[in-house]
């Protein structure tokens, strides 16, 4: 509890340890340079920044009284990435995730082979939930909120995402990429389910277009799309291997 | 969700422009106290929207979503958003979720009324 100020409101909000600090570009963390490529100089992109149509997506699944909505949201900090659907790979902290942290991502395009590499800034945390936020070149412009909350003793977990496609190609690949994120994030949910002893959790999903329009001044996008540049990285590392060797290479 | 700590007020200074005055928390769970807000500050020919938030005791990442709703049905009404009274904390967060690109900061109402 803060000190009020002269005219009533808190000296320091009570949010304030609560949201990433203020950045102009990312960096990937230390040791992960090598799979943060497609992290490192780009600025972050909210909803506004995008290209595409603007969908708001609620994957929510019920876990009963088997665990409390703060001890789930800790546990899901730490263990984040270790709750994902095979294939892909988060690349955060070991002490979890708190606000301002950068995490890589390598995103499984098939079962095996080449992965797509991206990343997140963590935008907002606190006991309940905890918020990414998108770089330039992401699959979507936008932020996707994990939270849990208890209502009546049970324990609702959801995710809920705001996005738009970031550029001109992620737009046509909504429809395939829409599949995806539905196979994906459901599997984090039963992932996660499962891990408390809830094996056969039914998850809804709710997906409502908030805006139909496309924003076509930000259709120069697609000079960050990190599936083109993933492609070129993969296709110029025979070159990378010959120049000499440095750390966190 | 729980009942939303937030009040809100809606003037309109001068025609063609609204203010609602925002007082509390801003998170998801007031986005009907907002929306019904908005309404009301939708008079025929509203063309210059003014949030204050001058009484803003708290918000979280829910809030800023709410608030990209809202800009999109502004856009939509070719409606022009302008943010006045955010502390310095909640100024960072407009600019860090790039939010200030697309709705004006100004100290406060008088300001944004003159740029309008």
């Amino acid at each position: 509890m803060t000190s009020p100020a002269p005219g009533g409101k808190p000296a320091v909000p009570r949010d304030v340890g609560n949201w990433a600090t203020k950045v102009d570009r990312l960096s990937a963390p230390d040791g992960k340079a090598a799979v943060g490529y497609n992290v490192t100089g780009k600025k972050v992109t909210g909803p506004q920044q995008g290209f595409g149509r603007l969908w708001q997506r609620t994957y929510s699944a019920d876990l009963g009284s088997v665990v409390g909505a703060q001890a789930l949201v800790s546990d899901w900090k730490v263990n984040f990435g270790d709750y994902w659907p095979p294939g892909s790979v988060f690349h955060n902290t070991l002490t979890g995730i708190e606000p301002g942290d950068v995490a890589p991502i390598e995103v499984g395009i098939a079962s095996h082979g080449p992965k797509l590499a991206t990343g997140i800034l963590v935008l907002y945390a606190d006991d309940d939930s905890f918020t990414f936020m998108t770089p330039e070149g992401h699959m979507f412009a936008g932020m996707i909120t994990f939270s849990a909350e208890e209502r009546d003793g049970r324990t609702n977990v959801e995710i809920r995402i705001l996005i738009r496609p970031n550029d001109p190609l992620w737009e046509m690949a909504w429809p395939v990429a829409k599949r995806k994120e539905d196979v994906f994030w459901m599997g984090t949910l039963h992932n996660l389910a499962a891990h408390y002893g809830v094996p056969d959790v039914e998850v809804t999903e709710e997906t409502v277009c908030i805006d139909r329009k496309r924003l076509w001044s930000n259709w120069r996008n697609i000079w960050h799309n990190s599936g083109i540049r993933s492609g070129l990285h993969i296709l110029t590392a025979p070159l990378r291997m010959l120049r000499p060797h440095r750390a966190d290479r | 969700m729980p009942d939303p700590d937030v009040s809100m007020t809606v003037h309109h200074p001068e025609p063609g422009t609204a203010v609602i005055e925002i007082t509390g928390d801003v998170t998801a769970a007031c986005e009907p106290a907002l929306m019904s807000a908005y309404e009301q500050a939708c008079a025929p020919g509203t063309r210059f929207l003014i949030l204050d938030f001058s009484g803003l005791t708290y918000m979280n990442s829910g809030g800023i979503g709410m608030l990209v709703t809202l800009l999109v049905r502004a856009n939509r009404q070719q409606q022009k958003l302008a943010a006045v009274g955010l502390t310095d904390h909640y100024r960072q967060i407009f600019e860090l979720t790039r939010l200030d690109e697309a709705i004006a900061l100004h100290a406060d109402a008088a300001s944004a009324l003159a740029s309008a």
